[in-house]
This record gives structure tokens, sequence and C-alpha cells, in this order.
């Protein structure tokens, strides 16, 4: 059956990117570089020589040392490993962590982090999770009472949230940490590439990043930990890393992940102010044309190309599935697409009510994406609304419209 | 493409929804039921009109908010009653509409469960307007669990949100947590539900 090619508009980047041309061709050239990086012979060394590349590229992207830079297998091992630094309280442990002290996170973290630290307490760590006010910014003084009065050891912040796109202010947050002696993380994974992260300038001791958010490969990632701060390896049995994640390094993922952070540095800048145009265009299309829909998150501190909005009186997984229809890619907050009962747990942590947060969607916005898939998709949207809505018991039409 | 999770009448029926009430209609029902709440993702309207001679369910309408099984759910039901004896159509069970369909993902059975709710509210509704109030079936839930305070209801409802096991239920529930004395009863209900909603026999 001859099927004619429809046409497809990716608007999920927070999701994933797909490989930048340039990463592409990296990889294809370095795909017969087999050698384990490990190995002194010339084919080790051919792995290793290409690896240190890519760490120079990573370190310098963010303003760190080589030796602060470490390759993982994902963003959330990274923010795993971190967590797993402060309950691991045996005494003659080579993390010299003193004891399982208070970890302070926020209620909006990736699930990552959340389950983490939800696992320490079993542990007997005791965590808090920090509220956010109705844009999704961290509640400063929360955070300062409860350094204040609790041994807190370390505090781990989202820079900016996958969901809603909200940017926080990790230089003040970290600085606060740090006046009552505790250790700073923040989980990049949705920044890096798209507004300036500097680790000395945010003054953070760890930092995650993930590769397939920008344009690179998946399944590696890099976790920076600042010199003198004590660490402990979740992956342990091998010298890899500098003893600091045991396992093979996945070379080729390396060498795209190096490649995809030089064409962040030479890319992001014309880009962040593109996508915000786009957003904005798309955000005012929508405003005009539909009736009842809401934007979550910041309306200024925000990803640059991320928009989450909720149309009142439907719900999030039928609107993700009429929009896939069309060829539309975007993401839900909706329970019933995440095969759960809830719905995020980050728009419910700003205070929006259930029916707002199962009639969320998210639009994240890449580096391809044009002025006329914004427009084609306005227009998607709005039909997709307008059926929806007219088979919803929860959507009552206010008048139609002269 | 890629199949979705979906099977193709699921698709269809949420692609072009049969018998929905449209907003100019007017349809002059014979039994309204509503039941679910935006709150919790889903909840369904059904409209019916009723030959009250030959005991038949003559036409159906419905709205609903929801996810896409639950929009394709109340479609295939608006089109399975339509004709079909009111008593018959009393005793439809979530696990006929999801057959109607051709399958469920089962973490989406729950879904489904609205319809026949909707559906038998619509119809008691029926019952009370024209006065055969004796007909209503009141669906009385039952502690089995006294400790916790836990209901037939509540274990049928932890069952379709993914409970198999004794230990599942008692995670989604507690029940049984203090006493444990309606271990035996649990268990046996427990089985009953599963049954009832996922044997494929």
């Amino acid at each position: 059956m001859k099927k004619q090619k429809m046409k497809r508009v990716y608007f999920d980047h927070n999701a994933t990117t797909p490989l930048h041309p340039e990463v592409k061709a990296t990889i294809e050239k370095a795909l017969d570089v087999f050698g384990n990086p490990s190995s002194f012979h010339s084919f080790g060394r051919e792995a290793r020589a290409q690896i240190e590349t890519a760490r120079e590229l990573v370190a310098s992207f963010i303003g760190a040392g080589t030796d602060e830079i470490f390759f993982v297998g994902s963003g959330s091992e990274a923010n795993n490993t971190v967590l797993s630094v402060l309950p691991c309280n045996k005494a003659n442990c080579v993390c010299q962590m003193k004891t399982a002290r208070k970890v302070v996170t926020t209620k909006i973290e990736h699930p990552c982090i959340l389950e983490s630290a939800k696992c320490m307490t079993r542990k007997g760590s005791e965590v808090l999770f920090l509220d956010v006010d109705q844009y999704g910014k961290v509640s400063f003084d929360q955070l300062k009472d409860v350094l204040a009065k609790d041994d807190v050891g370390l505090v781990s912040v989202m820079m900016a949230n996958n969901e809603i796109g909200t940017i926080q202010d990790i230089k003040l947050l970290a600085r606060l940490a740090h006046e009552h002696g505790a250790l700073f993380h923040t989980d990049a994974v949705q920044a890096v590439g798209k507004i300036p992260v500097d680790v000395n300038k945010l003054g953070v001791d760890f930092l995650t990043i993930s590769a397939h958010k920008i344009y690179g490969p998946k399944g590696v990632g890099a976790l920076y930990v600042r010199r003198s701060v004590p660490f402990c390896p979740l992956i342990v049995g091998g010298h890899q890393e500098r003893g600091r994640r045991a396992g093979t390094e996945n070379t080729l993922g390396i060498i795209g992940f190096g490649k995809a952070v030089q064409m962040r540095k030479v890319e992001w800048e014309a880009e962040e102010k593109r996508l915000l145009d786009l957003k904005h265009a798309l955000k005012d299309r929508l405003s005009r044309d539909i009736p009842d829909i809401r934007f979550n998150g910041h309306p200024t501190n925000c990803l640059p190309g991320t928009l989450n909005v909720s149309f009142l009186g439907v719900e999030g997984e039928s609107i993700l599935l009429y929009l896939d229809m069309e060829g539309i890619a975007v993401s839900t907050g909706s329970a019933c697409a995440s095969g759960s009962l809830d719905p995020s747990h980050v728009l419910l942590a700003t205070g929006v009510g259930a029916e707002q947060a199962h009639g969320s969607i998210r639009i994240s916005l890449g580096r391809e994406n044009t002025l006329e898939e914004v427009e084609y998709a306005a227009g998607k949207i709005k039909e997709v609304i307008e059926k929806l809505r007219g088979m919803s018991t929860a959507y009552k039409k206010q008048r139609s419209p002269a | 493409m890629n199949d979705w999770i979906y099977t193709d009448i699921v698709k269809d029926h949420f692609m072009h929804p049969r018998n929905v009430l449209s907003d100019e209609e007017d349809f002059q029902e014979d039994g309204r039921g509503m039941v679910g709440n935006v709150k919790c993702g889903d909840q369904m309207m059904i409209l019916i009109k009723v030959d009250a001679q030959k005991h038949i369910i003559t036409d159906c309408r419905w709205k609903t908010y929801g996810c896409a099984s639950a929009i394709a759910s109340t479609s295939v039901l608006s089109e399975m009653v339509k004709g079909m004896d009111i008593e018959q159509a009393y005793h439809l069970s979530p696990k006929d509409v999801a057959k109607e369909l051709g399958s469920l993902p089962e973490h989406k059975i729950h879904c489904s469960v609205l319809g026949d709710k909707a559906l038998r509210a619509a119809i008691d509704d029926y019952y009370d307007r024209s006065g055969q109030k004796d007909k209503i079936q009141r669906d009385e839930a039952r502690i089995i669990c006294q400790c916790m305070n836990v209901t037939d209801h509540e274990i049928e409802e932890a069952v379709l949100e993914g409970a198999r096991s004794y230990y599942e239920l008692q995670e989604k529930t507690k029940i049984g947590t203090v006493c444990g004395q309606c271990e035996g009863d649990a268990r046996r209900i427990l089985e009953e539900f599963l049954k009832k909603h996922f044997s494929t026999s």
C-alpha cells in the first residue's frame, strides 16, 4: 500500500534531540575506533586521545577543568551518583563524608533525583523537598530556614525544569548552601547548551549534563565534580575515569558528546534568540485563537524553546494522540499518558489544579524548527482542541464567536 | 509509522467517535447518567432513548472528558447498546467493551470502566423517571477489612489500577495489614475481580 509521506513536526526537544549533522559525521568517522581506552597499545591510545579531546570540549564549555569532568552513562546516572555520595557513611570510606546528613532538594526535580532521594530516606538519610511558587521558582526562604535549622549536607536543585522550563537562580541558591556548609548540586541537563552555564560563576560543586538533549548521542552524560569536593563512585570496580566511574568508556558516545558540545558553543546564542521568537509567535497564536487556555511556568525566567500550556476541558493524552495523527510530536503532563494515575508532579507543585495538569501539553522547540512549522502546528492544535472540547463533558462553550 | 499502543478499532473510534452529543442537537433522552470527575482525568455522560414497550435502547448519545481509551470506550459502547435489550445493557461489563475494541492495554482498562458505569447510571435514571424504581440495583460497597476500612469496591479499583497479587493489593489499599483476619476473603475477592476484568476465557 502506498502511503503519502506525512508532514512531520518534532516539538519534543526536551525529551530528546536528533543528532546534529556534524555529530553524526564525527561518529561515523570514529566507527572504527575500537581500542579499549585503558589499553597502553596504539589502539587504546587512539581511543584515549579522542576521549580526552571530548573531555576538554565539555570542560571548557562550562568553565571546568578537565580533571573535574567525568563521563557517565546518562544524566540519570550522574544524578544518582551525586545523591549516593551523602548516605555513604562507612567510617573508613575514601569519600571522607562524615555522616549521613540531611539532603535538600525540590518538588519539581526529575524523577531520577526524586526517586534517589526517596531511596536515601530508606537508607536512613533525611530528605526535604522544597516547595516552589506558582511559576515553579524554588522558595528561598524555605531553603534559608532549613539550612539555619538543620545539618544539611547537600542541596540539589535543577537549573531549568524539563516540563515547564522555569530557570532557578542557581548562583544565589549555591551561595546560600555554602554559607551553611552544605555542598550544592544542580541538574543542568535542560540548561546546558541553551542558556549560559559556567560552574565557577554559578559556584556549584556538582553539575549534571546529558548529551542527547543537545543533539548528541543517547547513553552518555557527564558529571562535573569540583576539585577537593568529597566524592564516592556509584559504579566501582575499575580505574576508568580516574576511578570515579568504573566500566569501559562509551568511546563513540563520548566522541559524539564532545562534538555536540562544540557545535553548541557555535550555535547556542543565535538559537536562543530565534527560539524565543518562535515561542512568542506560537504563544501569541494560541492565545489569540483558542479560548480558555493557561500557560504554565515562569513568563520570563524560562528556557527559550519550552512552552507548557493547558487547555481547559480536554485531557492531554487525547491532544497528544490527535496531534500525533497530524505528524506533530509534543508531550503531556496528563496522568493517562504516563501510565500512572497522577498528573505531572511539577504542575501540581506549582499549585495548578488537577484539571489544568491533565490538560497540559509541553511544546519544546529546537534548532531545526521553523516559523512555518509553528504556524502549521498552531492551526492543528486549534482544530484538535475544538474537536475534543466538542465531545467533552468538562467544556461548555461560552459564546460562539460572531 | 510504528504501531500505537492501541488497536486499530480503538484508534478508529477515537479519531471518528460515533454518537457524540452535539451542542446544537435537541436530543430528548429518557435517561441520563454521568460518572467520574475531571480531577481524576476522566468523566463520562451517557444519554439513552428507550422503547418502553419493547424494552430496548433505541438511541444513545454521549460526551467524554478523558484519554483515547476513554473516548473510544464510550464511542464503541454507544454503538453496542443501540437496539439492545435494556436488561442486557444493564449487565454489560468493562470486559465486554474492551473485547469490542479488540482489547485495551492493561493500564488503560480502568479508563473503560466508567463507560458501563455511566450506562448503568443512565438506565437507573430511566427506571427512576418511568416509575420502575424497583429495578434499580443498588451497588452497595461491602467492608472487607474492618481494621483499615477497605471495601470490595476499593479492591476492584486497585485491581484496575494494576494490583495483581495480594502483596500489590496491600500496597495499594493497606488491606489486611493490621490483624490480618480478612486475608482469605480479600484473596478470594481479588481473584474474582482479576477473573472479571482480565481473564481471557
